[in-house]
C-alpha cells in the first residue's frame, strides 16, 4: 500500500503567497482520500439498512405467503332441515345437529348407498360444523323445523385442496385425499356450492383442535386482559417511582444504588420474571393457573423499569425554569410536580409507556411458565378466566399436527405483529401531535 | 391528578379482587405432550356437548413436569387429570402420597408408536434393526471388554454395507421430551442389548447390575453432529426432512400420519409402523398412553363426571373414534371395556412397581 499518510509526518504543504497551495499535488491526494473515506462510509450505512430493510422484507414476505391462505376458509353451502325430531325445541343444546348435518351433505350425493363411503363423505364438511349449526339455532331457537341454507366450513383436508395446497400430481398412496374423495369434492365444486369466504373465525373463534374453526378470538382477549393489568399496575407505579428518584430523592449511595438497579432490571431476561411469578404469584398467593391476571403482572415487572426510565427521561427534559417559577410563586413541590411538572412530561411518558407495553405483548417466555399456554375452547370473561395469549397462541399452533395450522400459525404472527405496529404507530402519533420545543 | 389516583385504586381493587375470583369451575389437566392432542379432542367434544360447564383447561407440560404439579396437592389450586405418555414412576407416587393425594386411578387409553421418517424423495427402501439405530445414534459403542468407545461411525454403510452410503443425520427430540425418553428406553436399550458385546457382558453380571450398566452406558446420544436435537416442536423436523432428503426424523405417530404425502417410515426389523402393527406391538417402538385421576376431584368439580364419561365412551377411544382420527392407536375391546370400568367407577390405583 503506498497511501499516502494523513499525519504530521508528512511533508508540509509549500504554502503558496499567503495560504494554501491547492494545487499541491499531496493535498489533492490526501483530499482524495479523505473524500473516498467519506464516500465508502456513507456506502456502509446505506448497505446496512438495505440489509436491514431486506431481512424485514424477507421476514414479513415469507410471512405472508404462508400466512396468507389463513384468511380465508372454503366454505361448502348446504340446505339443511332442522328436524324437530332431532332438535328438541325445549332442548335445543342437546339436538343431534351432527345427524342433520349428515343428512344434508348425503343428499348431495344421493346416488352413494355404502355405509362406509357414507361416512367418507361427510367428512368434507368440518367436525366443528354441528357446533356453528347450533350456535345459530340458539341464537334463534324459530329455526327449528325449518329447512335453511347455510355455508359450513368445510375439513381442513379439503380446504387444502381448495387452496392449492395439496399436490394433486403426488400418488393416490401417499395422500391423504384419494382420488374418490377429490373427485366427490370437485363435483361439489363444479355445482357451484364451494365457496371461499373471508376467515372470520380466525379474529372470532376460540382456539379449535380443528384448524377450520380455530382462531385467536380467545388470544387477543388474554392478550387484552394482561396488557390491562400490566398497564394498570405498571403505569401508575412506574410514574411514582420516577417523580420520587427524580424530583424528591436525595443524592446519596441508597439512591444511586436503586439507580443502578433500576438499570440491571430492564435488562434481565423475561423469563426470570416468569419463575418469579411461578413461584410467588403462583406459589404463595395462589392465584389461578393460566389466568392473564397473573400474566399482567409478570408483565408489569418486566414493563416496570421501561416504565420508570421513560418516565425520567421525560422528567428530565421539562426545563427547571418551569419548576423555579412555579416555587418562585410559592407553590409547594407537590403542586409544582404534579400541575406543571407532569403534565409537560406526560407525552413522553406515554410513549414510553406504550413502546413497554408493546413490548409486552410480544413477550412469550414468562407466559409459558405460568401456563398461560393451555388449550381453551373458550373466550375469557375476566381477568380470572383462564386464557392464552397472542404469542402464547402462537407457540401452540406452531407445535400442532394439522397441515391447516401451517398458514395459521404465520396468521397468528401477521396479527400480532399488525397489533406492535398499531401500538407503535400510536406511540408515534402521540409524540408528534403533543412534543413541545423549549 | 386524578387519573393517577383512579388507576392506583383500580389497581388496588383487582388485587383484592383476585383472592375472591379464584373458586374454580373448570377442569383443569397437565401432562405429556404426546396426549395433549387427545385429552384436547376430550375437551372440545365435551364443551361441545355441555355448553353449561366452562370449558376445560389443558396445558401440556411435559409427563414430569406435569407429574409434579399433579401431585402437589388436592384442592382448587391443583390440577384434576394428569396426561402422561408411561405410566407414574414409584418416586411421583411417592410425592403424590406426600402431598395427601392417595387416591388416584389410573387408566390406559391407547398406544402411541414412536416413528423415524425420511423424505419421499429418498430412493432407499429404509429398514433399520435397533443395533444399527443404537450403534447410529449412540455416544459411546461397547467394545468386547466391557470398555467403550466413542462412536466412530459417520456413514451409515460404515454401519452395515446394505445401508445407503449417505452421512448419518437424524433429528430428534431434546431429553426434556417423553418422546426422547421413550426412544431411549425402546430403541437405545433394546438395541444396546442386542449387540454381541453386551451380551457377553451381562453373563457376567446379575440381573440388577445389568439393567444398570445398560441405563448408565446406553442411554446417551452422541453429540459430535450426526444426531441433531430439533426442539420439542415436531412440525420443525418435518420441515428439515422436506429440506434434506438424506436426514431421518424421530417424532410421534401422529406426525407421520398427518404427513404422509411428504414423509415415509422407516421400517424397524421389518415392520413398518401402522395402527394395527402398533397396536400388536409388532412394530416395536411402540408405547402405552394414560391418564390419571384425582378421585377427591369428582364430585367436586363440574362437569368432571361428564368429561371421564366423554373420555371412555366409544365414540372416543373405540377403533372409529375421534381419538383415532387424531392418530392414537386404539385398545383392544377387553381393555377398552376395562378403561371404562376403571375410569368410570373410580377404582384406585395401587403403588407403581407393587403389582
Amino acid at each position: 500500500m503506498n497511501e499516502i499518510r494523513e499525519d504530521a509526518a508528512a511533508p508540509a504543504p509549500r504554502a503558496g503567497r499567503g495560504g494554501v497551495d491547492w494545487h499541491d499535488p499531496v493535498l489533492k491526494a490526501r483530499l482524495a482520500i479523505r473524500k473516498r473515506r467519506e464516500r465508502r462510509l456513507r456506502l456502509f450505512g446505506l448497505l446496512a439498512v438495505v440489509f436491514a430493510f431486506a431481512m424485514l422484507g424477507i421476514l414479513v414476505a415469507s410471512l405472508v405467503r404462508t400466512g396468507a391462505p389463513a384468511f380465508t376458509q372454503t366454505h361448502v353451502t348446504l340446505r339443511v332441515h332442522l328436524d324437530p325430531k332431532r332438535i328438541p325445541p325445549d332442548n335445543i343444546n342437546r339436538g343431534n345437529y351432527r345427524a342433520v348435518i349428515k343428512q344434508a351433505v348425503l343428499a348431495l350425493f344421493p346416488e352413494v348407498k355404502n355405509r362406509r363411503k357414507q361416512r367418507e363423505i361427510v367428512k368434507i364438511v368440518s367436525k366443528g360444523a354441528p357446533w356453528i349449526l347450533r350456535d345459530m339455532v340458539a341464537a334463534n331457537p324459530d329455526l327449528v323445523g325449518r329447512t335453511i341454507t347455510v355455508d359450513l366450513p368445510v375439513s381442513d383436508p379439503f380446504d387444502q385442496l381448495y387452496k392449492g395446497l395439496i399436490d394433486r400430481s403426488t400418488p393416490e398412496a401417499h395422500r391423504r385425499l384419494k382420488d374418490e374423495a377429490i373427485s366427490r369434492f370437485d363435483s361439489l365444486v363444479a355445482r357451484g356450492l364451494v365457496r371461499a369466504k373471508f376467515n372470520t373465525y380466525l379474529f372470532t373463534n376460540p382456539d379449535s383442535r380443528f384448524p377450520e374453526i380455530a382462531g385467536l378470538g380467545g388470544a387477543i382477549m388474554g392478550s387484552f386482559y394482561a396488557l390491562l393489568t400490566c398497564f394498570v399496575l405498571s403505569f401508575p407505579i412506574g410514574i411514582a417511582a420516577a417523580i420520587w428518584l427524580e424530583e424528591f430523592a436525595p443524592r446519596n449511595r441508597l439512591t444511586d444504588f436503586v439507580e443502578i438497579n433500576i438499570n440491571n432490571l430492564a435488562a434481565v431476561p423475561s423469563v426470570v420474571f416468569g419463575l418469579l411469578g411461578l413461584a410467588v404469584f403462583l406459589g404463595w398467593f395462589d392465584l389461578p393457573r393460566s389466568a392473564p391476571f397473573v400474566g399482567g403482572m409478570v408483565l408489569a415487572l418486566m414493563t416496570l423499569p421501561t416504565i420508570i426510565i421513560a418516565t425520567r427521561t421525560a422528567l428530565k427534559a421539562v426545563p427547571p425554569s418551569i419548576r423555579e417559577a412555579a416555587l418562585g410563586l410559592g407553590a409547594s413541590r407537590q403542586q409544582v410536580v404534579f400541575d406543571h411538572v407532569l403534565p409537560l412530561a406526560m407525552p413522553g411518558i406515554l410513549t414510553g409507556t406504550i413502546i413497554g407495553l408493546a413490548q409486552a405483548l410480544g413477550e412469550t417466555a414468562p407466559l409459558l411458565l405460568i401456563g398461560m399456554n393451555a388449550f381453551i375452547t373458550a373466550i375469557p370473561d375476566s381477568p380470572f378466566a383462564a386464557a392464552t395469549a397472542l404469542p402464547t397462541q402462537i407457540y401452540i399452533w406452531a407445535d400442532s399436527p394439522e397441515r391447516g395450522f401451517v398458514s395459521r400459525t404465520s396468521a397468528a404472527i401477521l396479527v400480532l405483529l399488525g397489533f406492535l405496529v398499531l401500538m407503535n404507530a400510536v406511540a408515534i402519533w402521540l409524540r408528534q401531535r403533543t412534543e413541545r420545543r423549549w | 391528578m386524578k387519573f393517577l389516583s383512579v388507576t392506583l385504586a383500580a389497581a388496588g381493587m383487582a388485587t383484592a379482587f383476585a383472592g375472591a375470583a379464584h373458586a374454580r369451575n373448570e377442569i383443569r389437566v397437565v401432562g405429556s405432550s404426546t396426549v395433549f392432542p387427545y385429552t384436547q379432542a376430550v375437551a372440545e367434544e365435551f364443551s361441545g356437548k355441555y355448553p353449561e360447564y366452562p370449558a376445560p383447561v389443558i396445558e401440556s407440560t411435559g409427563t414430569g413436569g406435569g407429574m409434579k404439579i399433579f401431585c402437589q396437592g388436592v384442592g382448587e389450586a391443583h390440577p384434576d387429570i394428569e396426561d402422561a405418555s408411561r405410566a407414574m414412576k414409584p418416586s411421583e407416587w411417592a410425592l403424590c402420597q406426600k402431598n395427601g393425594v392417595d387416591d388416584i386411578t389410573e387408566a390406559m387409553i391407547g398406544y402411541d408408536g414412536l416413528s423415524i421418517a425420511v423424505s419421499r424423495s429418498n430412493p432407499t427402501a429404509w429398514n433399520l434393526t435397533k443395533a444399527q439405530i443404537f450403534k447410529a445414534l449412540a455416544k459411546e459403542i461397547p467394545t468386547g471388554d466391557g470398555k467403550l468407545v466413542p462412536n466412530p461411525y459417520r456413514k451409515w454403510s460404515q454401519i452395515d454395507p446394505n445401508l445407503p452410503d449417505i452421512p448419518i443425520t437424524v433429528y430428534g427430540p431434546p431429553p426434556t421430551s417423553g418422546t426422547r425418553d421413550a426412544f431411549v428406553e425402546l430403541a437405545m436399550h433394546e438395541g444396546c442389548k442386542e449387540l454381541p458385546e453386551v451380551q457377553a457382558l451381562k453373563k457376567g453380571m446379575d440381573k440388577k447390575a445389568f439393567k444398570k450398566w445398560v441405563k448408565t452406558h446406553c442411554s446417551p446420544m452422541r453429540q459430535d453432529g450426526p444426531f441433531i436435537e430439533a426442539g420439542e416442536n415436531d412440525n420443525l423436523i418435518v420441515q428439515r426432512l422436506e429440506a434434506d432428503p438424506n436426514a431421518l426424523g424421530i417424532f410421534g405417530f401422529s406426525f407421520l400420519y398427518e404427513n404422509e404425502d411428504k414423509l415415509k417410515a422407516v421400517s424397524i426389523e421389518g415392520v413398518a409402523p401402522s395402527p394395527e402393527t402398533i397396536a400388536s406391538f409388532e412394530y416395536t417402538l411402540s408405547r402405552p398412553l394414560f391418564i390419571y385421576v384425582k378421585n377427591a376431584h369428582r364430585g367436586v368439580i363440574p362437569g368432571l363426571k361428564e368429561f371421564l364419561e366423554e373420555y371412555a365412551s366409544e365414540d372416543a377411544l373405540g377403533p372409529d373414534g375421534y381419538l383415532v382420527e387424531r392418530g392414537l392407536v386404539p385398545l383392544p375391546d377387553d381393555l377398552r371395556a376395562k378403561t371404562r370400568k376403571i375410569l368410570l367407577d373410580a377404582v384406585p390405583m395401587k403403588a407403581p412397581g407393587a403389582q
